[in-house]
């Protein structure tokens, strides 16, 4: 209350000051403190500009967020089992997280990336990948549920991913921990030239969204790092940086550095994608799940499948280059009029600026500087545009504002380096608090920008906000880039770590969220669509109880004849056809968690009985004056007992 | 939160009472509270809430919301009704019944006691019904506070149900 009574009066003042015709941003801290208040402030409920998603990291989840105020909205549960609703608990989300080395409750969620279409963001789905357990995910922009998770066989540390093609033709997922392809029991110590590093390539179904995996470029074992897809006239390539082309496998920090220049690879997908349609590569073993969410069965299946097309990259003539690169780079970016490619290494002070022309024509001139396993290296001076030699350090990631500006983390010396396409000057930098690693303009990476605001999501937290701790959340900064110079506005606190995160003007999909889930489109096998089909039935020890809700009680709230043993399945449909009316169900001693049923919507969550004796569940979300008396009770027989199976609402008992 | 908390022990000490009318025939139940006003409550409960509406004034009100006027003519259409007990098995039975009070009022003879109107807009509209309209209000009283919950039925869907509604009147 009292920060908001402090921003009331700190805003009051801005607007008295403002009043005064006190407009300049070179006047006193305080006023240029009040009125970067005010672009920030959304007014109680006003609504934000951009919805903005970010990365969980090891949360393995996607955090929702509004610019400019930095409030968040949702988690939406991905890679992770989210106790919150019962995702990766319920029996119908269980299968999202299944995989080729079984279930997996946990992921480390990396690089979101909304859809596109003409290099524009479309909002129709976000993307985003695994690197623990290689996978890619789809989240519906209309549900803000995860829709589909594909694994990526033959990879390890699926970190140059979930990249997406300006038409959302292809999501690139490259592999960043080298491995030996097929796997195989080898000694660690004989990797080099042995281990490999498959680029994988999935196909979307443009109406669904569906993800194919259609092929892998089984590429020398480099570490591939991350990854841009050409935009505009480059569209058709995909660059990846790779470092670690010393294969070395101990003590990396050392001994991965020791080249002067590592790779960017350039490789054509069209050509190669053409080649595989047409037969090229080569069918080799690679297991993987592949998890769809049916919104009409409410229900997530799990296809496992065998085997994958790889394509050797010397087999497609004129698919794939090598560029090199300083050292050890990290972050490839290309700007939106698919001219320029950046390369950051890491480890030095400059960006590389290759011209995507000046690429071709190396290309054609055959301008090489040797070749690495069959694949040639270009020629870096042919190559190479130009260098934006900031001072600064560590340089990480760019995006772009659409008005012909670049924007740099720098990791090491802890800053936002503003510089200018074509004459590669800078223009401004700022500080970030601390150690920022990856920056988001809303479409800051594809080829219309919506160039006003820009986030650094930082690594350290340190002392931004009071102390919790040991364990602090990770911080992202809010800058204002309408002017020549970007001005800081605002912190907030993330969730997990926001490595990277996606941003769309809010137009563009607030109208598409979906509300509520029509009763009459529920499929969902143990649906009731009415008190009337609520029942519960009995097969061996496996009890299947068709409950609804509606505020507030569930139908039916007594129930007899479980026994000691029995596995219980409570299928809940929530009867509400309104937005916002969720029920909860908890059952005492389950051993799985909580759901939260959207309306209209059927989950299912098992409880196994272990003590006889009369057991209450209840509604977990308040939903009403009489919450507190949505309840119900199971009485809990000995495994031997007669019983008899009934049921009631309101003392009509049926059987 | 606190005024929800005193919200909701008004409704649980208001559940007490209206339960306590069950005292005199179980004789499990050892609380005896309140058992002479709950009588009265149950015997005469529209003067609890204080306003009394006439069946004619019950009649003429069309309610608030979007429907203005219905013509309802003098049949019934067979396939509207048909229509209109399915929607209504669907998505109104999770809380009245036809035949008794359950969460909602008894829906049997609503339209002989309810304008056309009114029966829609409280089903097309109920958010501002409850808040606005003097039957509607004393209805949410009756039942205990409980709100009648907006299911986003269409006009069509609506329409079918009130001529469900009355051809169940016509036929009970």
């Amino acid at each position: 209350m009292k920060t908001i009574q402090k921003l009331l009066l700190g805003l009051g003042a801005g607007l008295l000051l403002i009043g005064c015709g006190n407009n300049s941003k070179d006047g006193s801290s305080g006023a240029m403190a009040s009125s970067n208040a005010e672009k920030v402030y959304v007014a109680p409920g006003e609504h934000d500009e951009f919805y903005a998603f970010l990365s969980g990291g090891y949360s393995g989840n996607l955090t929702v967020y509004g610019l400019p105020s930095g409030r968040m909205f949702k988690e939406i549960p991905v890679f992770s089992q989210f106790p919150t609703n019962g995702y990766g608990y319920s029996e119908e989300t269980k299968a999202m997280l299944n995989t080729s080395f079984g279930f997996v409750p946990w992921g480390d969620a990396h690089h979101p990336d909304i859809s596109q279409t003409n290099g524009e963001l479309d909002g129709r789905w976000v993307f985003i990948n695994e690197n623990n357990t290689p996978r890619i995910a789809r989240i519906s922009l209309e549900t803000f549920e995860t829709e589909e998770i594909i694994e990526i066989p033959n990879s390890a540390g699926n970190h140059a991913s979930s990249f997406v093609t300006e038409n959302t033709e292809y999501i690139v997922a490259g592999t960043r921990f080298a491995v030996p392809n097929p796997q195989r029991d080898m000694p660690i110590d004989e990797m080099k030239g042995e281990f490999k590093g498959p680029l994988s390539f999935i196909s979307i179904d443009q109406e669904h969204g569906h993800m194919n995996l259609d092929f892998q470029l089984n590429m020398p074992g480099f570490n591939y790092d991350l990854a841009h897809p050409g935009r505009d006239k480059s569209h058709g390539w995909f660059f990846f940086t790779s470092y670690n082309t010393e294969e070395a496998h101990s003590m990396m920090e050392v001994n991965a550095s020791q080249n002067d220049k590592d790779f960017i690879a350039a490789v054509n997908w069209q050509k190669i994608a053409e080649y595989v349609e047409n037969g090229g590569g080569t069918k080799v073993a690679g297991t993987y799940a592949h998890n769809t969410y049916d919104e009409s069965t409410m229900t997530a299946t799990t296809e496992m499948k065998e085997g994958v097309i790889s394509v050797d990259p010397r087999n497609v003539e004129g698919a794939v280059y090598y560029m090199p690169v300083p050292k050890s780079p990290h972050g490839l970016d290309v700007d939106p009029s698919g001219q320029y490619i950046i390369g950051n290494g890491k480890l030095s002070t400059q960006l590389s600026v290759y011209s995507f022309d000046k690429m071709m024509k190396a290309i054609e001139d055959k301008d090489y500087d040797g070749d690495a396993y069959g694949i040639p290296i270009l020629s870096f001076e042919s190559v190479l545009e130009g260098v934006v030699d900031s001072g600064g350090l560590g340089p990480l990631h760019t995006e772009f504002d659409g008005k012909g500006y670049g924007y740099t983390t720098f990791f090491i010396s802890s800053e936002v380096v503003k510089w200018k396409i074509g004459t590669w000057e800078v223009i401004d930098r700022l500080p970030t608090y601390y150690s920022v690693g990856h920056l988001t303009i809303p479409g800051g990476n594809s080829r219309k920008p919506f160039g006003k605001y820009m986030f650094s999501m930082n690594k350290i937290t340190k002392d931004r906000y009071l102390p919790t701790g040991p364990e602090l959340e990770h911080s992202a900064q809010l800058y204002d880039i309408t002017g020549d110079k970007m001005e800081l506005l605002l912190d907030f606190p993330t969730h997990g770590e926001p490595h990277y995160a996606a941003a769309i003007p809010a137009e563009l999909i607030k109208s598409k969220s979906k509300k509520y889930y029509e009763l009459e489109e529920n499929n969902h096998k143990y649906a009731a669509k009415s008190e009337a089909d609520t029942r519960v039935e009995r097969n061996g020890n496996e009890v299947h109880i068709y409950a609804t809700t509606v505020r507030s009680h569930f139908a039916p709230d007594n129930i007899e004849g479980i026994k000691v043993g029995d596995k219980v399945y409570f299928h809940i449909t929530n009867l509400e056809q309104d937005f916002d009316v969720p029920h909860g169900f908890a059952m005492i001693g389950a051993n799985t968690s909580e759901i939260l049923v959207m309306p209209g919507q059927t989950k299912t969550i098992t409880w196994e009985p272990k003590r006889e004796g009369v057991w209450p569940f209840y509604c977990t979300d308040f939903c009403s004056a009489l919450h507190q008396e949505m309840q119900g009770y199971v009485r809990v027989s000995a495994k031997n007992s007669n019983t008899k199976l009934r049921w009631s609402l309101d003392d009509e008992w049926k059987e | 939160m606190k005024t929800l908390i005193k919200f909701t022990s008004i409704v649980l000490l208001g559940m007490l009472i209206a339960c306590g009318g069950n005292g005199e025939k179980k004789e499990k139940d050892q609380i005896k509270v309140g058992q002479k006003s709950s009588t009265e409550k149950k015997s005469e409960p529209k003067k609890q809430s204080g306003t009394e509406i006439s069946a004619e004034d019950a009649l003429a009100n069309i309610g608030i919301g979007p429907i203005k006027s219905v013509d309802v003519g003098e049949g019934i259409n067979k396939e509207m009704a048909t229509r209109g007990e399915k929607v209504y098995n669907n998505l109104c039975t999770a809380c009245h019944k036809m035949e008794k009070k359950f969460v909602g009022p008894s829906l049997g003879g609503v339209t002989e006691r309810r304008s056309p109107e009114w029966i829609m807009n409280m089903i097309m509209n109920p958010e501002e019904m409850i808040k606005k309209d003097p039957i509607a209000k004393q209805l949410l009283v009756e039942s205990n506070m409980a709100v009648m919950a907006n299911q986003n039925v269409s006009e069509e869907d609506t329409r079918a149900i009130l001529e469900y509604f009355r051809e169940y009147d016509k036929t009970h």
